[in-house]
């Protein structure tokens, strides 16, 4: 019962906290929408029909128990599931209206635009600098150094990480300390300028200081990013996130505002979890 | 005695003492096996190995050393005169003195040399005598003094491992004695040849003109030993071999980690594992016999002339038979980068060729070279496609068309045929044999180490 | 991944589009790379296919090998005049005789020396020995007068085989226009036919390529092998044992680690030069002996049994090691009783795949002299022989048509072998092989 307290009482802060800052926000855009998304790996069915719509310029989390298939769904979100050989994925995924499993679809150009952050940091055995300018290097954003020297620098500071290593850009990006690591994966990923971030457990591999400064990143990036982050842990969902989707055995649960579910969940299997129930 | 009788009779004797001992150990336990440390069967091989050990390591001792002793006695049986003749002259006349010995013909014959004869024929006699009864002695009384032991205390089980240790630690130095042995044997008989030729000379010698001296007062440098040319034909050699085999099996290797489906997969990588169990002498044969007379006709109908030994010919099908080599590792090398980092470059749009090109191949660079210095190293030391295909003649040449010679030819060449053992020629054959040792020995080193340190960057 | 990529959607931001400018060229490049990989596959194996191919189609011609039938008179007063029935005696005789005589009856006209000389020439100067085998292994033939097939010369062979282009003029080729002739006219009378060449299979090595054969150097690769596994199993596997479970983990199992690593890399002529120096110089053993050939072949192969042998041992779980400790059994016999078992299946495996790898062994060999020409099949280990790997390099240096093809054959019939070996193993390790 602590612990529901403790739930309400940080996403209370929160909702004191946007209302101080920020006017009256726009009604939001519906930038993806998933509708009777069913995903299968081989014969094992590990999402049903599940329907959730991604506001624009939101944090949306995804939370639930080991297994739930929310990393799952986030994966469709960018077809990275097409990596796995015996995923089938089934329904309709638009972003801005455009399936992004229709054939037509370019997934190189789709990967562009939707950006992944992965649990464990993952930058390339490359400099600092290299790492963050793969991405436009690639895809050719950049036609002179100069333009592409700019990108990353801004890339890095958006992603607070510049002025830590703004002396070394030569070094190995392996050589930092695993919050540094994250926030270059992060910087990696803003560098091919997405509309769409997707965070996979960023923080589950950190500390709990390096967690805050990359929850606080977050927060500074959702203005001019659409976020979707899966987490283990709902004090994490209800500090970052406005939306949440609770996913339990490959269902999606309930999904609404972060302040509702987490102070006043329609569904019984929702607030058991939340309560700590089970998970 | 016959060596192969001696031997089965000193096993049968193991036998024996196995069951002596057994027997005895039951019986001084008053009958109970219970009452004994170790199990019965073990007393029995306590008292096989105080049998065979000792029997066997003097048997093996006295027939490496048996040889060199009668022959240095019967040495000394002959008159002074005789044995102070020049040593190429003594060996002949001991092979005659074998020879009439053992009931063959001799070259030349003499009472002198038929009594040298005799007299080896009767040291030959009487060292089988001895060796049979010091053996069977030995033998025997193994078992009769292991006997003394058996007692109900008496920790049968653990001698017997113990020496079952000492077998165990001597099988793992012959890898060390195996080296040394290499070593040794290279440098030896390398330093005798640096006494006849300069160190300078050979390494940096520009003519390769292996002769010997035919008269006693020629000196040994009227052959010229300069090995430069022969280093130059195995560089041009695995040069071409390497530009084959380097491409092709990288690029197999990338297709078949990343691209290939599993039931290509299953077929390609078997095919190509095939390439590298072939014999060499198979590879030569083909390009004696087919690649290098094609090459020759198809140079000489666009007006190039290509020697029909041609570097080009062994080079090409070198490469060919190394592509496995580096096809292999690379493989291993590129399915080894972990997962993560294949995913954070689909994540970021990257096509799989980019993925490959700027991601798991700079990561699995270590790997990949250290597998081509492998296969350098496999190329240098290759000997039969070169023997059958390539030349004999020392060419200092950088070009492909050309015949050359390399150094493992050379080794084959210097000592097929009937050389005296000390001639220039034969020790020319260590001497190049020890640089081609030292320079695989440093390559395979690196390689090795390279490939250790990038596994335990990703484990 | 798609076919045609539709760059129109998704364009937005300049990023955006400049994402979409460069997916045609990124596309382009990503086909061309993914053809490289699959040309250089194609390329290889194309490479062993061709190679394959030119060995099989030069030697299947060497199975069959060219007999004339010839009346041979098998007369008393030849091979034994008294009668002694001795088979010295009958050994000693001139086979040669009614060979000849024979070939006169079927070509009465043919006079003069030249002449003769040519016609003597259609059958292989090793004939007689093969009429002598029949005659020791059949005495009852004396008296009698029989049908006999007896092999072609070698020259003859190539011709009934159609490998000669006689278009080119009679002083370019070996075979003249009268032997075409006298063939030509035993081939109307069917007295000259393409038999099963059993004489490359039971032979010994000869200079007349009609007679050679493989078995004295299959007998001697037999016992250098069979002296290789008998040293290297044993000292192999008791030093991985070693290695594996016993070895404290200091710098001086590590220098033998790395010994042994290097020794599988070292290029094995430097084997044979070892093989020289200790084992004929010092040791003073027999040349051309398959017992030092073997003893050679058994240092290259020792530490590619002991790298297997450790991997084989590796790969029985400590839980059973523990398990076996664990009622009390000391080291030794855990290892005797319960590992060694379990890691024999992948012990064996290794062992098999090195006895292939030493079948296939030259150089090393040619250096300690099993490069000499043997015709007697030897009897043991310690007679000189040859082995076929140095057979077929043997047999690769005469310039004869005869040979090429033979050795072609010697070829397929070493491939075989492996081939059998190698399935051995994978049969092996499919069978035993446990998933832990």
């Amino acid at each position: 019962m602590t612990r529901h307290l403790e739930l309400k009482t940080a996403v209370m802060n929160k909702k004191s906290e946007d209302q101080t800052e920020a006017p009256l926000r726009n009604v939001p855009r519906t930038k993806i929408s998933a509708t009777h998304v069913d995903v299968f790996y081989g014969e094992k069915q590990a999402l049903m029909d599940v329907n959730l719509d991604i506001n624009e310029r939101e944090v949306t989390a995804l939370i639930g128990p080991s297994g739930c298939g929310k990393s799952t769904f986030l994966r469709c979100l960018n077809r990275m599931n097409d990596v796995i050989d015996i995923c089938r994925v089934k329904g309709d995924i638009l972003l801005d209206d455009r399936n992004i499993y229709d054939r037509a679809i370019d997934v190189v150009q789709l990967r562009a635009l939707v950006g992944m952050v992965f649990q464990k940091p993952n930058p390339f055995p490359k400099s600092i600098y290299e790492n963050v300018a793969y991405g436009p290097r690639i895809h050719g954003l950049a036609s002179t150094g100069e333009e592409l020297d700019e990108i990353v620098m801004s890339s890095l500071g958006r992603a607070g990480l510049l002025n830590e290593v703004k002396d070394r850009l030569n070094e190995p990006g392996t050589g930092l300390s695993g919050g540094q690591q994250q926030r270059l994966c992060i910087a990696r990923a803003i560098a091919v300028s997405p509309e769409v971030i997707l965070m996979d457990e960023p923080c589950s591999a950190l500390d709990p200081i390096a967690t805050a400064r990359i929850e606080e990143l977050i927060d500074e990036l959702r203005a001019n990013f659409t976020i979707v982050i899966v987490t283990h842990s709902m004090q994490q969902a209800a500090r970052v996130s406005q939306r949440t989707a609770f996913f339990h055995l490959g269902n999606l649960v309930e999904v609404g505002d972060t302040e509702q579910i987490f102070t006043n969940p329609s569904d019984k299997r929702t607030q058991d979890y939340i309560t700590g129930r089970f998970g | 005695m016959q060596l192969p009788i001696l031997v089965a009779v000193i096993i049968v004797l193991s036998f024996l003492g196995y069951y002596v001992g057994q027997r005895r150990a039951v019986a001084v336990a008053g009958g109970k096996a219970r009452a004994l440390h170790s199990l019965p069967s073990y007393y029995g091989l306590f008292l096989v190995l105080w049998c065979a050990v000792p029997a066997l390591v003097v048997l093996l001792l006295w027939i490496s050393l048996e040889p060199a002793v009668i022959t240095q006695l019967t040495l000394a049986a002959l008159p002074p005169e005789t044995q102070a003749l020049p040593p190429d002259r003594l060996n002949l006349l001991l092979n005659d003195i074998r020879n009439l010995a053992n009931g063959n013909i001799a070259s030349s014959d003499s009472p002198e040399i038929r009594a040298a004869a005799e007299h080896f024929g009767f040291l030959q006699q009487v060292g089988s005598a001895a060796k049979a009864t010091v053996c069977l002695g030995l033998a025997v009384g193994g078992i009769a003094y292991g006997r003394r032991f058996i007692a109900p205390s008496f920790r049968a089980r653990n001698a017997v491992e113990r020496m079952v240790m000492v077998f165990l630690v001597a099988a793992s130095t012959i890898a060390i004695l195996t080296t040394i042995g290499i070593v040794l044997s290279l440098l030896f008989e390398a330093i005798r040849f640096f006494n006849l030729i300069s160190p300078i000379d050979f390494l940096f010698g520009l003519t390769w003109s292996p002769q010997i001296a035919l008269r006693a007062d020629q000196t040994a440098s009227a052959g010229e030993f300069g090995a430069v040319p022969i280093y130059a034909g195995t560089v041009l050699i695995s040069a071409i071999a390497m530009a084959i085999a380097v491409p092709i099996g990288l690029l197999s290797a990338i297709y078949m980690a990343e691209y290939a489906a599993p039931g290509f997969r299953s077929i390609a990588k078997p095919a190509l594992e095939i390439l590298a169990g072939i014999p060499t002498v198979v590879y030569g044969f083909f390009a004696a016999l087919v690649v290098a007379p094609m090459l020759h006709s198809s140079g000489a109908s666009v007006g190039l002339t290509i020697s029909p030994e041609s570097a080009l010919a062994a080079g090409f099908v070198m490469g060919i038979m190394i592509i496995p080599f580096v096809s292999s590792l690379s493989d291993d090398v590129i399915t080894a980068v972990p997962r993560a980092m294949r995913e954070g470059s689909y994540g970021l749009g990257a096509t799989k060729s980019e993925t490959i090109r700027r991601v798991i191949l700079p990561a699995a660079l270590p790997g990949i070279v250290g597998s081509i210095l492998l296969a350098v190293s496999r190329a240098i030391g290759e000997t039969m496609i070169v023997v059958m295909a390539a030349g004999l003649s020392a060419n200092l040449t950088a070009n492909p068309f050309e015949a050359v010679t390399t150094v493992t030819v050379q080794i084959v060449t210097l000592l097929i045929g009937d050389q005296e053992f000390d001639s220039p020629k034969t020790l020319a054959a260590f001497a190049l044999g020890l640089v081609l040792f030292v320079i695989t020995l440093f390559l395979n080193v690196i390689a090795l180490r390279i490939v250790r340190k990038y596994r335990e960057k990703y484990d | 991944m798609t076919d045609v990529p539709d760059s129109g959607q998704f364009a937005r931001s300049p990023a955006a589009e400049r994402v979409s400018a460069s997916l045609k060229r990124r596309y382009a490049a990503e086909k061309r790379f993914r053809l490289y990989g699959l040309v250089s596959i194609l390329a290889a194996i194309s490479f062993l296919l061709f190679l394959l191919g030119s060995i099989v189609s030069n030697g299947y011609s060497a199975f069959w090998q060219s007999q004339i039938r010839l009346e041979v008179e098998f007369s008393k007063a030849d091979f034994d005049p008294k009668g002694t029935d001795d088979p010295k005696v009958i050994g000693g005789a001139n086979f040669n005789a009614p060979i000849r005589d024979a070939l006169r009856k079927l070509f009465p006209a043919v006079e003069g020396r030249a002449n003769l000389r040519r016609l003597y020439g259609l059958i292989s100067p090793s004939a007689p020995f093969t009429l002598r085998n029949m005659v020791l292994a059949d005495t009852s033939l004396i008296g009698t007068r029989q049908s006999v097939w007896l092999p072609a010369s070698s020259d003859v062979d190539v011709f009934v085989k159609g490998q000669i282009d006689v278009s080119v003029p009679e002083d370019a080729r070996r075979i003249k226009d009268q032997d075409i002739a006298w063939i030509q006219a035993l081939q109307e009378r069917s007295d000259v036919e393409l038999q099963f060449n059993t004489a490359l299979f039971s032979n010994g090595d000869s200079r007349d390529a009609e007679v050679a054969g493989i078995w004295g150097a299959v007998v001697g690769s037999f016992y250098a092998l069979l002296i290789c596994l008998v040293l290297s199993f044993p000292l192999g596997v008791m030093a991985a044992v070693y290695l594996e479970e016993f070895a404290p983990k200091n710098r001086w199992t590590d220098l033998v680690e790395v010994n042994i690593n290097n020794l599988a890399a070292v290029p094995s002529i430097v084997f044979g030069l070892l093989g020289l120096a200790v084992f004929l110089n010092f040791f003073d053993l027999p040349r051309s002996a398959p017992l030092v050939g073997g003893m050679v072949l058994a240092l290259m192969t020792l530490p590619t049994i002991i790298i297997a042998a450790r991997a084989a041992l590796k790969a029985v779980p400590p839980s059973i090691r523990e398990a076996a400790l664990g009622v009390g059994a000391s080291k030794v016999q855990t290892i005797t009783h319960h590992v060694l078992p379990l890691a024999m299946p992948g012990m064996l495996t290794g062992t098999i795949i090195g006895m292939a790898q030493a079948l296939g062994e030259t150089a090393p060999l040619l250096m300690i002299g099993m490069v000499a020409f043997i015709v007697d099949i030897p009897g043991g280990p310690l007679d000189p022989a040859t082995v076929l790997p140095v057979q077929v390099y043997l047999w690769a240096d005469s310039p004869e048509r005869a040979f090429v093809e033979r050795t072609s054959a010697a070829i397929m019939v070493l491939l075989a072998f492996l081939i059998s070996m190698n399935l051995l193993a994978i049969i092996l390790r499919k069978r035993f092989e446990r998933r832990w």
